[in-house]
């Protein structure tokens, strides 16, 4: 089934989340344009990954598709029916419960006075399942699903009493417990060790594939997104910079910052310890107030002079492979 | 490894910490060395001793240690031998500093980085406050920190000027050796890029060492000259980098290899299942034959040091 002809789950469209800035007593001071003008379409079915690094506005674009934001401008329309922005109360609540979040520190995401079982039935019971034999059901059955066996075992550990690995699939097993159709996952491996990134990416895509899971990874790790997602999206300073399919994207990325990002991203190799990487010089632009135009003018290597600063550039086409700057008008 | 080159030389290093339910051996017999000007990556995943081998490396002990054994030798001399004041004034932070992990996120929060950076110095070194502010320029120099950061509190630093700045005050007493420990697993990728700049300069350009302690084996290559892995509060496999990285010998390392995802290859990495052991109550025999696809019955007793072509692994499979 080709992207075209699988229906929409999640419309995001011309997306900005601003946070005000108010200085005590002096009122409004600004904005944090965190999303500024963020546009595409989700999938039922569909892996998508969001990469960019810090302060690129990835975590509260997902905040807001969570419902945890109110977005300032643009729509979020979630199975062609909900404008997710105008969701309140018990609608908002009915909304969550259709998406999964996983978390990036799974020691963080779990309460540490609750076990196991009762951090998996807590969703359950939030969502009106009343009856505590169809609750274990379910536990035992999500448990198995991420493959936290012996069930027995692991239904009264808590979480100190588990390794990070295991943290995690506890964190996953509850972002699904609920059936979700969508599931948001944020950094969800980059607080384990690398040898055990793998073991939980491949469960997350085991249970995508099996439950036709349609999944945000978010993520700054590059290496990871070959494994994981179908289409790239690359953030930049509340901009999404390019949007490609994955092995296009890693093949021939277009825009300069995802080839720097793709030059830093380090393949296990003796002679990586005999040269300099050449890097962008400084660091991400402040939300409050972006650079003109492009907002990767300042570091960009391949800038256009009286172009680049002035305007803002657009998406510009190439089949299925857009990417946002001037150097493909 | 010819004797008059090596800086540091770990012979039989031991540290297990007393809890209540037993012992904990979390650095068991390790062994080995590094020259003058190079770097080791000590590999290994989350509870195999590497954070105690440092701790065990600085004399850095809690109060429940039962057992701290060993030999030391930096320059030929052994550290182990010295008291605990001689050891605080000429190698604690004199000969060898650390970096420890989440240093970033550790700095005092109320104090500047300018001087939090001159305090080793002071301490150390014993200077008036205004040779530190110059040693702390020199330091931001290397590390690439404005200076006009000097006067900032580590909240006005993104996470990798952090970073520079732990960096800065392990490096302003002018040690031979920077021990880090996880130095950027908290940081984007052109951040950690940028560390690695940074720690490779320190290398080229001052002639620092490093112990380099992490479970990262793509950024681990950016930095490393040799290879120790670490499972269990062992050491399994010391070799050359470039063999490293090429074909690792033991078991253990050629699925942690494999286990990396690669941007630049096709390969679908493989995950290691099982868990490593308890340090509580290492299995007897080869602590990694429960997880080893290629164990045999010798593999109950606890293999010898091999030493293939100089890469040393501890493994019955290379054992002739």
């Amino acid at each position: 089934m080709t992207d075209k002809q699988r229906d929409v789950l999640l419309s995001i469209n011309d997306l900005h989340v601003w946070f005000e800035l108010r200085r005590l007593g002096f009122g409004h001071a600004g904005y944090v344009k965190a999303v500024d003008g963020v546009t595409f379409d989700l999938h039922y079915g569909e892996t998508i990954a969001i990469v960019g690094e810090s302060g690129c506005g990835k975590s509260s674009l997902m905040k807001t598709i969570l419902g945890l934001n109110k977005p300032t401008k643009g729509s979020i329309t979630f199975d062609g029916k909900q404008d997710v922005g105008t969701l309140e109360g018990e609608a908002l609540r009915q909304y969550r419960a259709k998406i999964g979040y996983v978390q990036q520190d799974p020691f963080g995401a779990l309460a540490p006075f609750m076990n196991v079982q009762r951090i998996l039935e807590e969703p359950l019971i939030i969502n009106g399942v009343k009856d505590p034999a169809e609750r274990e059901r379910r536990v035992r059955k999500v448990m198995e699903e991420v493959k936290l066996t012996p069930v027995d075992d692991f239904l009264h550990k808590f979480p100190h009493m588990m390794s990070g690995g295991q943290q995690q699939r506890v964190v996953i097993a509850r972002a699904i417990i609920l059936e979700p159709k969508l599931v948001v996952a944020d950094e969800p491996v980059s607080m384990l060790d690398a040898s055990v990134r793998v073991e939980i990416l491949k469960l997350l895509r085991g249970l995508q594939e099996k439950y036709k899971l349609a999944v945000i990874y978010i993520t700054h790790d590059l290496s990871t997104v070959r494994y994981f997602s179908e289409r790239v999206f690359v953030m930049y300073a509340g901009n999404v910079v390019e949007k490609a399919p994955v092995n296009s994207l890693v093949h021939n990325p277009k825009h300069p910052y995802t080839s720097a990002l793709m030059d830093a991203t380090s393949d296990p190799d003796a002679d990586n310890a005999l040269t300099y990487r050449e890097l962008p010089p400084g660091e991400p632009p402040s939300l409050v107030n972006p650079p003109s135009g492009c907002r990767f003018h300042p570091r960009c290597p391949k800038r256009i002079d009286n172009l680049c600063e002035v305007e803002e550039p657009t998406d510009l086409a190439s089949d299925d492979h857009l990417v946002a700057c001037w150097l493909y008008k | 490894m010819a004797q008059n080159n090596n800086l540091l030389r770990i012979e039989d290093l031991v540290l297990h910490f007393g809890t209540t339910r037993g012992a904990v051996q979390a650095v068991d017999r390790v062994n080995f060395s590094l020259n003058a000007n190079q770097a080791v990556v000590v590999l290994g995943e989350s509870g195999c001793g590497k954070s105690s081998l440092a701790k065990a490396i600085l004399r850095l002990l809690p109060r429940n240690v039962v057992s701290y054994s060993g030999r030391v030798y930096l320059d030929g001399n052994d550290v182990m031998q010295l008291d605990e004041e001689e050891f605080r004034q000429n190698i604690r932070w004199a000969s060898i500093s650390m970096v420890p992990q989440a240093a970033m996120n550790s700095l005092n929060p109320v104090i500047r980085v300018g001087d939090q950076v001159a305090e080793p110095a002071i301490i150390h070194l014993g200077v008036s406050k205004q040779e530190a502010v110059s040693l702390v320029k020199k330091m931001f120099q290397h590390v690439g920190v404005p200076e006009d950061f000097i006067s900032r509190y580590p909240f006005e630093l993104s996470g990798g000027m952090r970073q520079r700045v732990a960096i800065a005050m392990a490096l302003v007493t002018s040690p031979n050796l920077i021990l880090l420990d996880e130095p950027t697993s908290a940081l984007d990728v052109l951040t950690q890029a940028s560390i690695f700049n940074v720690l490779k300069r320190l290398k080229g350009e001052l002639g620092i060492s490093f112990i380099l302690i992490t479970h990262d084996i793509a950024t681990s290559s950016e930095l490393a000259d040799s290879v120790a892995v670490m499972y269990a509060g062992q050491i399994v496999e010391t070799s050359d980098a470039h063999r490293f990285f090429a074909e690792p010998l033991h078991p253990y390392s050629r699925m942690l290899m494999a286990s990396v995802p690669r941007l630049r290859a096709n390969t679908e990495p493989e995950f290691i299942t099982g868990q490593p052991p308890s340090l509580l109550n290492p299995p007897k025999g080869c602590r990694f034959a429960d997880r080893c696809p290629k164990r045999f019955d010798k593999c109950s007793e606890e293999p010898p040091v091999a030493n293939v072509d100089g890469i040393q692994v501890k493994c019955w499979l290379y054992t002739s």
